[in-house]
């Protein structure tokens, strides 16, 4: 069948909540094993995304397939995924052990083996002395550890994860990041996980989900996301960018030739999306620009002044003012090629043409 | 680390002074429930030890034990009460899931209709029931009419006239203390266990209905004791072999001036009632029935036999109810297989909506029954109502009796809410802002006028006022029912209290606001449509008060609900179905009204 292949598939995915869409046309495929992050702004339907696919709503329109098999109406207790809510969602009045231990009931697992694999489980996460306290009596990050724990135990072969790391300090975060990417790894299972924490995306996803209003925007590795986002709101919402305008003039198959600001003409990566006149917007990463000196060359360049220089930390952040009005962002190692250059000095930018995107400029209206 | 070091000293006497004065809110509270409460209480509990020349005595005491007859008439009570709590509880639950479950604009809806009962009076409620349920009620027409009777069945002046009345009036407290806390319930949780693979039955079962548990038992606690008071509803629906408690300390008052006797079988009830709170602290924990902290509670593992053996009972039950649940789901299953291509059907939720609704017509549509009633021409209450007059509305009009009533219920409600406010609304900030050694103690203090059953109240005031010469008087009424109010009040505005956020009070502070400009000028307009409400709860309860009116008016000054109550024992005519249904359009407009008041300061907010 055309879902064969994929760990889980959706096709056009549809949900409205009154009047309000909050999932529109939502088309995903996950491979086994694969680690998808849907990432977005708060409110862009990544929870409704996940809710779908674990049997908690019923979307208006649309099919979901897992392992192959029609599953878009199917009840959430028929569908062999684990899910961990992002407040935790652990059983108050049960204790640990017992929360555990639940799925496996469910599953009438003998009570030997629920032991076993209880045990086994708060082995994995590091903490074997808790199984009779209460959720009420640990931590907020044991507390995470436990909803994982709960979620891995009955080895599911999809796993979501709605924020799962939202409610806990930057620390912790980082840590149980690798963690849960390490357990990934180690028991090879699926997983979809949800996040507004783009660097979260970037550290553990091997695919990024990137959503904005209710529809997805681009799908693809972390990497294409960064160096090759499909619009203007992907540039913008992942890491920083240079945006300016421009207007198309030539294209050919690999390359578009765009005017750019200041009577410049830049190169850049070919867009089918556009053609000669086509207003556009040229995007490129702070990170890939750099100083030109002398009689150095490259694709693209262009001149303006050196308005500002932050040092972060091991970066330095530049900002040029380019004469027709608007300003580049670079960004370079600190002690780098603009280390000796002094504020109001005419500085020369360059940077290659596959490092420039041009994109659709985006409607007026959003 | 400073801070917390500096308060383990001993507190210089400046800040010992101060903190006398820190407690000020409660003060007008303790000094009017300790003076028209507390005093008059024990005074009446006093005077069952002594005989009447004032010496000290068992007699009342021993003539209790002696007959066989007041401990039938305990009995009863305890079985009427209990009665009414099962089936308040089973009935109620439904109803509260319901609400807890639906969208908010849609439980804001539902709930003025489950209020309704708690709306309209006491007694509009007692006669709608005769009118439906009569020989000659609504209901015996009806099966007569489609042959499924042949002679009238006797559905009320007797056990089942009993409990059909005191459910009716009692569980809306028990669905509201239910609510409260399944609203807690986080709807996470019941999805978490179905993502783990429970059966929607199961995942109620198992970790829905163990989490409900503290609002049930809260509920049942409330109905329970409130049931063992009460005198109006088996005195008109009952029999005579339904004959409660209270009724027994009336008698003896109003008939034989046996005081002493009177305060004996008072504190036989009260003793009923300590013990219940004894043993329901030992099995869940008194803080539950605030409806909070039940989690704690729970997690703290009472260790005692009784909540042992609670926990174990409640395990087999919920066991077995969770596996009937998964072998019918499956056995459902097995005959109707789930379709991956098509939505659900969701019996389940269509029968709870099913039940929710019906039961929600059972509270709210009987009142409306009086209506019709009351434009007979027949001089008395039957079904149908025969022709159409106005005259029983012009009687009630041209007699100065019942308009004179209708005015001193207003006024001495409307003073009764006021004063309950003024000495509550403080007490209630200082409960919820500050914490205090005691504090629990001084909550159990406020609220105990509905804890302790009101003819206790009643009689012991009257007993005060018979000394201070206050009876018959419309400010004794006021203070009163004042004694009733404080405790709604308290409840009220601590549960608005809570959900205020204080960062906003601090904010103000840090902006250059003085405490008492923050409060006027922030604090008020945010929480004043809660005080709307405990002015409203506490004005209707005054408005809808019988017991302590009955009392301490002397037979002198009345109020409506007396009036009715005297006109009541007499004859049931249709002049109370016309004062009843001018009764319910006046407080459909009270509450039309404050829901108006509120929405529009919510607005505002
Ligand atoms: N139960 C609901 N009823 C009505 N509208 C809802 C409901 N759940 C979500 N929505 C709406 O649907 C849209 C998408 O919500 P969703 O929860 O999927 O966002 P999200 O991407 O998970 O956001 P966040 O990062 O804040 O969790 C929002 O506009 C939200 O207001
Ligand atoms: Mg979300």
């Amino acid at each position: 069948m055309e879902a064969e292949g994929h760990k889980l598939r959706t096709r056009n995915l549809r949900k409205t909540y009154g009047y309000v869409e909050a999932l529109a046309d939502a088309s995903i495929k996950v491979s086994e094993g694969e680690f998808l992050t849907l990432l977005g702004p708060s409110g862009s339907g990544k929870t409704t995304m996940l809710m779908a696919i674990a049997g908690l709503n019923e979307p208006d329109s649309g099919d979901i397939w897992i392992d192959g098999k029609l599953a878009t109406h199917l009840p959430s207790f028929q569908r062999d995924i684990g899910m961990v809510f992002q407040n935790y969602a652990l059983f108050p009045h049960m204790t640990i052990f017992e929360n555990i231990a639940f799925p496996l009931q469910m599953r009438k697992m003998d009570s030997g083996k629920i032991r076993e694999s209880v045990g086994r489980v708060l082995e994995t996460v590091k903490l074997p002395d808790l199984a009779n306290r209460m959720p009420g009596e640990l931590s907020g990050g044991q507390q995470q550890r436990i909803a994982l724990a709960r979620a891995f135990v009955y080895e599911p072969s999809i796993i979501l994860m709605d924020e799962p790391l939202g409610a806990l300090d930057k620390k912790l975060r980082d840590h149980l990041q690798l963690e849960i990417k390490h357990l990934h790894g180690a028991l090879g299972i699926t997983v979809l996980y949800v996040t507004h924490d783009q660097e979260e995306a970037m550290v553990m996803s091997d695919r990024i989900c990137l959503m904005n209003d209710a529809r997805i925007e681009q799908i693809g590795t972390p990497d294409e996301l960064y160096f090759q986002p499909a619009t203007v709101f992907a540039a913008d919402f992942l890491g920083e960018s240079n945006l300016m305008d421009g207007t198309v003039m030539k294209a050919n198959r690999k390359e578009m030739v765009v005017s750019g600001p200041g009577e410049t003409t830049i190169r850049g990566l070919h867009n089918p999306e556009l053609k000669p006149g086509d207003k556009c917007k040229l995007m490129v990463r702070p990170e890939c620009i750099s100083v030109l000196n002398g009689k150095a060359r490259s694709d693209n360049s262009i001149a303006g002044t050196l308005k500002d220089m932050i040092i972060t930390g091991a970066v330095t952040k530049s900002f040029i003012e380019l004469p027709g009005g608007g300003e580049i962002r670079t960004t370079e190692l600190t002690r780098g090629p603009l280390a000796t250059a002094s504020l109001g000095q005419e500085i020369k930018l360059g940077w290659p043409s596959e490092r420039t995107v041009i994109l659709k400029a985006a409607d007026p209206s959003s | 680390m400073s801070i917390s070091a500096s308060t383990t000293e001993a507190p210089p006497r400046r800040a010992r002074k101060s903190a006398l004065l820190r407690y000020w809110p409660l003060y007008p509270a303790f000094l009017f429930l300790g003076f028209f409460f507390l005093y008059p209480v024990i005074l009446l509990l006093g005077l069952s030890f002594v005989d009447n020349q004032g010496a000290l005595t068992g007699e009342h005491y021993s003539r209790l034990v002696a007959s066989s007859t007041y401990l039938k008439v305990l009995m009863i009570t305890l079985k009427i009460a209990g009665w009414t709590t099962v089936i308040a509880i089973l009935a109620g639950y439904p109803v509260a899931y319901l609400l807890a479950t639906v969208k908010t604009s849609t439980r804001n809806r539902l709930i003025i209709w489950v209020l309704m009962p708690f709306w309209t009076s006491f007694l509009v409620r007692t006669f709608a029931w005769i009118v439906l349920l009569g020989r000659k009620g609504a209901l015996n027409q009806w099966l007569e009419a489609l042959g499924l009777v042949d002679q009238p069945v006797a559905m009320i002046f007797n056990f089942a006239g009993v409990m059909i009345g005191m459910v009716h009036a009692l569980m809306p407290l028990c669905i509201l203390t239910m609510l409260s806390v399944m609203e807690n319930i986080d709807t996470n949780l019941t999805k978490a266990a179905s993502t783990l693979g429970a059966r929607g039955g199961q995942a109620f079962w198992r970790i829905y209905f163990p989490l409900s548990v503290p609002g049930i038992a809260a509920g049942g606690m409330l109905v329970f004791i409130t049931a063992l008071g009460f005198f109006i509803t088996p005195a008109l629906l009952g029999g005579a072999r339904e004959t409660m408690i209270v009724q027994v300390i009336i008698f003896n008052i109003q008939e034989v001036l046996n005081w002493g006797f009177a305060g004996a079988i008072a504190v036989l009830l009260l003793v009923a009632v300590l013990i219940i709170f004894y043993l329901y602290d030992r099995l869940l924990g008194l803080s539950t029935l605030s409806g909070e902290s039940s989690l704690a509670a729970q997690s703290s593992s009472r260790a005692n036999p009784f909540s042992r053996l609670g926990k174990f009972l409640g395990g087999l039950f919920i066991e077995a109810m969770a596996s009937i649940c998964e072998k019918a789901g499956a056995f459902y299953d097995h005959i109707f297989p789930r379709k991956a291509n098509r939505p659900s059907r969701r019996h389940s939720r269509r029968v709870i909506w099913g039940a929710g609704l019906a039961i929600i017509g059972f509270l709210a549509l009987p009142a409306l029954f009086i209506i019709p009633v009351s434009f007979t021409e027949a001089g008395f209450l039957s079904w149908p109502p025969e022709g159409f007059s106005l005259k029983w509305y012009e009687g009630v009009f041209e007699s100065n009796v019942w308009f004179r009533a209708a005015l001193r219920s207003f006024i001495v409600a409307i003073f009764a809410a006021f004063l309950g406010m003024c000495i509550g609304v403080p007490a209630a900030f200082l409960l919820v802002r500050q914490s205090f050694l005691g504090k629990a103690a001084v909550f159990a203090f406020l609220v105990s006028p509905i804890i302790i059953p009101n003819i206790i109240i009643a009689v012991s005031l009257f007993y005060l006022y018979s000394k201070l010469g206050l009876t018959g008087t419309t400010v004794g009424l006021i203070l009163g029912h004042t004694v009733l109010a404080i405790p709604y009040v308290v409840i009220t505005v601590m549960a608005v209290l809570k959900n205020y956020d204080v960062r906003l009070d601090q904010a103000a502070w840090t902006l250059g606001a003085s405490k008492l400009k923050t409060l006027w000028l922030v604090t008020f307009p945010l929480v004043r449509a809660g005080m709307i409400a405990a002015f409203m709860f506490a004005f209707i309860i005054s408005f809808d008060e019988l017991t302590i009116a009955l009392f301490v008016t002397g037979g002198e000054v009345t109020t409506l609900p007396k009036q009715m109550w005297d006109d009541a024992l007499l004859r049931v005519s249709p002049t109370l179905a016309a004062v009843a249904t001018l009764l319910l359009l006046f407080m459909s407009g009270v509450i039309l009204g404050s829901e108006f008041l509120r929405r529009r300061s919510k607005q505002m907010g």
